[in-house]
């Protein structure tokens, strides 16, 4: 598996606290309730799409079909020089 | 709970308002906006109600308004908004000063009209008559000799006879002598131009030949009176002989609504007439001037306070239509309404009340009663400025039954999460945040300027959506990782290249294996990798599979929450059955198979990939990874397909066949559940009672009791049992088809997710690209003069010709950095721009 904990600890960290801790803060008045749904939708939503994209990517079945002059820019500025 | 999860809580009142008080409380009452009232007098015809007269008193003075309006928009005079705040109905005796008011405006300006129309046809005659004598000048002076030109022209029209008197030409006037000779006349005259050639046929047809005409053209267009249009006009003159044909040409003139015009024949009446007509025409136009300024004036008075006053109108008109809606209690003396009003805002209006009947100076205080109903209340759910835009959404699908969940409140972020999912682009996406921003910071002066047009009110209107869409697009930018179809590598790329030289060049393209070193065995931590924007042949194959993937997760997801919202409603109204028999069985048939399908996109996402280190572990690569779509038909037809091939497993966890056959027959049972469960309880219900009813009624007729309590149950007994079935049929049907179908249609998320990111490269390729080269030759060249304007040089090639006052020897380079100047001080040089040989020019100019 093509897991890495660190990202995925760090943006479920980060959602979590926007969408349970935040919504305890809410500013009391006529608005708290929506603030707190608002808050929670915004931190689950976000959260789904970004683990999707994380999930899609870590398991990869195909790789990108690049061009050979891409290749070579590749190697130059992205590590990787080429070999004979 | 806010009360925008619900609507709000409604109870129906019953309002008695004194006749003095009830125009003043109305008219609070509409200032506030929270109560809705009933018609009392359903059967009353419109004509027959109490207050017709005084509705049909505003429209009137609506109507006056109106052509106030058309006359200050015909002027092009700016009405002025209503500035502050805006104005309060004004009371009944105000009504009366205001229709004087209008009244004597509308009087003044059609006056004014008349006898400016009346002015314009005086000038236009004037001015037509000035043509004609200046037009007939030419033709009288084309036949030269004799004093009188006209004689020459009889000479030729008149054959050759002594016997005739050859006399002065008389203008339609007889000498008595000679009475029994034709005398040849005209007339002069002013046509429209475009019934010129009708007109000459007609006389030729009808005069047998015998006329003659000539015209010529006005050059300048003429007003015409009525229609305030310019039209062009020619000027005729008739010449014929006899007094028949001065009749016909007479007659044919009217047909052809061609004005005719005394005009004398000899040149010093003519200059006498043409004198008198000038000094005419100047008068008439200072008087039209004159005019013309009193009705600006008028109306630029007008203009200052009429939509002030279109606002009063328009209130008083709407406290008079409601207080139609009123009945009138016996004594005559009292106003009767039923009014529907949210519980929590009984005391607001208990206030307003009490102000109206202070403004009024009346002593009796209003009764407001609370009454208890079956009936089903109205909606209200109160909104301020944010959450308004997104009520309306709602309420574009359908209104929510009365204290029923509101779907408002959620909208607030799937709404612009759903479009995000769309859009995603960091680029257009900032576009669009930071034009939504500017609408929402500016409001209030954007609001001031009441701006009419109705596209600019659309986006207004929905400024908040228009901020929060474009928030969401730049995040789903940021994860899709597109910026104007550009990709960012902030976290470095999960993918190498590994190929050797002579592999790259002898290939034109290659493709980089996930189960090899080429990837780095784990993804990039934020979103898209950067490499896919950049694999033009087959980014659009993977881009495909995750975002169809993902439209349907979050589909689901979505799904699913708006079934638990019902699951809130079945609880908050106490329908316990319901929750068994309808929530239940909907949440497992969406759960069984679509909720399944999208753990079989994460089975899929994580069993199957690359094995590192050896990558020599064929069932879990991505050789044997099966797709998600087969797998889901092969399920709902209970067929096992066997993996078509060699060392792949048919499944893709084991018992996966199992599982699956138990789910679909499973999901199958609940739809006779949703679809009998819920008559069923409510037949038994029925007959529960109905025995009920028969043994109390027979109880409260021994008392003598009031049989109340079961009376308004055995409405709800005539509820036919047939239609409890159609109603729940139609209810399981669309709940399965429609489950069905709009999973299907969450694929447009990626579809139009797809067609973006495809139109953004070509806004890219075919203009932004183009315009910002362009941007950099033009910015190139202009700094390439800024910096010729500073230096004295010349090269052959001339290219640069600007010359300055600095020092003819100081150098400098040419704006691209070549040394022109160094070779420039030589006899022989070379410009290195254009590699011309030449000597600098005595006045050089820079290359």
């Amino acid at each position: 598996m093509g897991v890495s904990i660190l990202p995925i600890a760090i943006f479920t960290v980060f959602w979590g606290v926007v969408g349970i801790v935040c919504p305890f803060f809410a500013p009391k008045g006529p608005n708290r309730g929506i603030i707190q749904v608002v808050l929670m939708l915004t931190a689950s939503t976000c959260w789904l799409f970004w683990l999707c994209a994380y999930m899609a990517q870590m398991n990869p079945l195909i790789g990108p079909r690049l061009s050979n002059e891409t290749l070579i820019w590749i190697s130059r500025t992205w590590g990787n020089p080429i070999s004979d | 709970m806010g009360s925008l999860f619900r609507s709000e809580e409604m109870t129906l009142c019953q309002l008695f308002l004194q006749s003095e008080a009830a125009y003043a409380c109305v008219s609070e009452l509409g200032e506030l906006g929270l109560v809705q009232f009933r018609d009392l007098n359903p059967d009353v015809n419109a004509f027959q109600r109490k207050f017709v007269n005084e509705v049909r008193r505003c429209d009137e003075m609506e109507r006056k308004l109106r052509y106030l309006e058309k006359e200050i928009r015909r002027d092009g005079i700016p009405m002025l908004e209503i500035p502050g705040e805006v104005p309060e109905a004004p009371q009944p005796r105000e009504m009366i000063d205001l229709e004087a008011t209008f009244e004597k405006l509308e009087n003044e300006l059609r006056e004014v009209n008349q006898n400016a129309e009346a002015l314009k046809r005086n000038y236009l005659e004037l001015t037509e008559l000035k043509h004609i004598l200046r037009k007939t000048q030419v033709f009288f002076d084309e036949h030269e000799g004799g004093a009188s030109t006209t004689e020459s022209m009889t000479r030729a029209l008149i054959s050759d006879d002594p016997n005739k008197h050859m006399g002065q030409v008389q203008l339609g006037f007889r000498d008595k002598q000679e009475s029994l000779e034709f005398l040849p006349c005209f007339v002069a005259g002013v046509i429209l131009r475009e019934r010129i050639p009708a007109f000459e046929r007609m006389l030729w047809r009808a005069c047998r030949g015998n006329v003659f005409l000539r015209q010529a053209e006005i050059d300048t267009p003429l007003e015409d009176p009525s229609s305030s249009d310019q039209v062009y006009k020619s000027v005729f003159i008739i010449f014929f002989q006899g007094d028949q044909l001065k009749t016909r040409v007479k007659k044919i003139c009217e047909g052809f609504r061609a004005t005719l015009y005394p005009c004398p024949e000899a040149p010093a009446d003519r200059r006498e007439m043409a004198m008198g007509v000038m000094t005419r025409i100047e008068d008439l136009n200072t008087v039209l001037g004159q005019t013309q300024d009193h009705r600006h004036r008028v109306l630029v008075a007008a203009a200052k306070n009429i939509k002030n006053w279109f606002v009063k109108v328009r209130k008083i008109k709407a406290i008079y239509h409601t207080l139609n809606l009123f009945n009138l209690d016996v004594t005559q003396k009292c106003l009767i309404a039923e009014c529907w009003v949210p519980a929590l805002d009984l005391e607001t209006i208990q206030l307003a009340l009490r102000r109206g009947t202070e403004r009024s100076g009346s002593s009796v205080p209003p009764i407001l009663n609370r009454m208890e109903t079956l009936e089903d209340p109205p909606t209200y759910n109160r909104t301020n400025k944010f959450t308004s835009a997104f009520q309306n959404l709602i309420y574009a699908y359908g209104v929510a039954t009365y204290r029923e969940v509101n779907p408002a409140p959620y909208t607030i972020i799937t709404f612009p999460f759903l479009f995000a999912v769309m859009f995603g682009d960091l680029g257009h996406g900032a576009i669009m945040a930071v034009f939504g921003f500017w609408m929402c910071y500016k409001e209030k002066p954007l609001q001031a300027k009441k701006i009419d047009s109705e596209i600019w009110n659309i986006f207004f209107g929905g400024r908040y959506i228009v901020l929060l869409m474009g928030l969401f697009s730049m995040y789903t930018g940021l994860i899709y990782n597109d910026i104007f179809s550009k990709s960012l590598n902030i976290f470095g790329s999960s993918w190498r290249q590994n190929y050797n030289e002579s592999t790259l060049t002898t290939a034109k393209s290659l493709q980089l294996n996930p189960d090899s070193m080429d990837y780095l065995q784990h993804p990039y931590p934020f979103g898209i990798d950067p490499v896919w924007q950049l694999a033009e042949a087959n980014k659009i194959i993977f881009m495909n599979a995750y975002k169809m993937k993902i439209s349907i997760i979050i589909g689901v997801f979505h799904m699913l929450f708006g079934v638990c919202l019902s699951l809130w409603n079945h609880l908050y109204f106490k329908r316990r059955i319901s929750v068994y028999v309808e929530f239940i069985p909907q949440i497992l048939f969406l759960l069984l198979l679509f909720f399944y399908m999208v753990l079989l996109m994460f089975i899929k996402w994580t069993s199957y990939g690359p094995s590192p280190p050896n990558f020599d572990d064929v069932r879990t690569s991505g050789y044997c990874a099966p797709s998600i779509l087969i797998t889901f038909i092969n399920m709902m037809l209970f067929k096992t397909d066997p993996n078509m091939r060699t060392d792949c497993d048919d499944t893709m966890f084991a018992g996966q066949m199992g599982l699956q056959k138990f789910f679909v027959i499973a999901a199958l049972m609940c739809v006779p559940v949703m679809l009998f469960g819920k008559p069923y309880f409510i037949m038994k219900e029925q007959k529960a009672r109905a025995s009920q009813g028969h043994q109390s009624i027979e109880a409260s007729a021994e008392n003598g009791t009031a049989g109340g309590a079961p009376v308004p149950a055995s409405a709800h007994h005539d509820e036919d049992i047939t239609e409890v079935f159609i109603h729940q049929a139609i209810h399981t049907i669309e709940y399965v088809l429609g489950s069905v179908s709009h999973t299907a249609s969450y694929l447009r998320l990626w579809a139009l997710s797809l067609a973006h990111a495809q139109l953004a490269e070509v806004a890219w390729n075919m203009l932004l690209r183009k315009g910002i080269s362009t941007l950099i030759i033009i910015h190139t060249l202009s700094t390439c003069r800024a910096a010729c304007r500073t230096r004295r040089r010349t090269c052959a090639c001339g290219r640069c010709r600007w010359r300055t006052r600095s020092s003819p020897r100081s150098r400098g380079t040419c704006c691209s950095g070549k040394a022109c100047s160094p070779r420039a001080t030589r006899a022989a040089s070379t410009c290195t721009w254009c590699s011309r040989a030449g000597p600098p020019s005595p006045s050089p100019s820079w290359c």
